[in-house]
């Protein structure tokens, strides 16, 4: 059976990453682009502390760099769905492609 | 042995979940496979020795953000109250897939080609007091600017979401 190594931990978190971009392109729903986005910054976190545990001289400062990841993802779902809810009040849709006032 | 087991399993779970999130057609259950996924990279942190990012991962995603987005949610999708196709693909879903494609080759054979010069022995877990400690030497700036983005977040958050009062 195979030892499990930084590069597992690496490709687990490109996966989950390439997973959230795919939904962050290709998704309608205001919300579920914002979920799509959680699933990329979930992938960075595992990326950190697979550095944090596997790489000499880091001296545990990924675990320090996922907790601000995790602060900065609480801020921006709280403001996120805010402003999806502003948008449902004044549209009546969370339709993406209905958000094209900027176009011209 | 057993160790790769679980990372397997773990993963797996990881990303069913992460794929189920894109590709069901209910935006209620997509935020419920969320949850798998959040508990699963719990997991993996778990596996990585990181005991206190676990508990904060189980706390604040799998609690309070799923929480939070099925409120909101709820708050956006009455209609009809028809759900079942909530979550559909806008045009962009194919050029989605392939750019997620590219990504994913492209960065993981740069990964498999890459040699790490890694220690061998893993690192000692750190301790909560550990953390808690360089949070409040090391890296104070950073952690009282993180305190004042939290304040402002959820100002804002308040005034962006409450009702607007007509000024006219």
């Amino acid at each position: 059976m195979l030892e499990i190594g930084l590069t597992h931990y690496l490709l687990l978190g490109a996966a989950l990453f390439a997973i959230g971009l795919f939904g962050a392109i290709g998704k309608k729903h205001v919300i579920s682009i914002l979920l799509s986005i959680e699933l990329m910054l979930n992938a960075v976190n595992i990326n950190l502390l697979a550095f944090s545990k596997f790489l000499p001289l880091s001296n545990g400062a990924g675990e320090i760099f996922s907790i601000f990841v995790i602060v900065i993802a609480a801020a921006e779902v709280a403001i996120g769905l805010a402003i999806a809810i502003a948008l449902y009040r004044s549209k009546g849709s969370l339709d993406l492609d209905k958000f094209n006032l900027l176009r011209w | 042995m057993m160790q790769s087991i679980v990372f397997f399993l773990l993963a797996a779970l990881t990303l069913g979940g992460a794929l189920a999130v894109i590709n069901l057609k209910n935006i209620v259950h997509s935020v419920l496979c969320l949850i798998v996924t959040f508990l699963g990279v719990a997991g993996i942190f778990l596996t990585l020795r990181a005991d206190f990012l676990a508990a904060v991962q189980v706390l604040v995603y799998a609690g309070a953000v799923s929480i939070l987005v099925i409120f909101a949610l709820l708050l956006v999708n009455q209609g009809d109250g028809k759900m079942a196709e909530t979550n559909p693909y806008s045009r962009f879903g194919y050029l989605g897939v392939a750019a997620a494609m590219l990504f994913f080759g492209f960065l993981s054979f740069s990964l498999i080609k890459t040699t790490w010069q890694t220690t061998g022995i893993a690192a000692a877990a750190t301790s909560v007091g550990e953390i808690g400690v360089r949070l409040l030497s090391q890296y104070v700036i950073a952690f009282e600017l993180a305190a004042v983005l939290l304040l402002v977040a959820m100002v804002a958050a308040i005034i962006i979401g409450r009702e607007v009062k007509d000024h006219a």
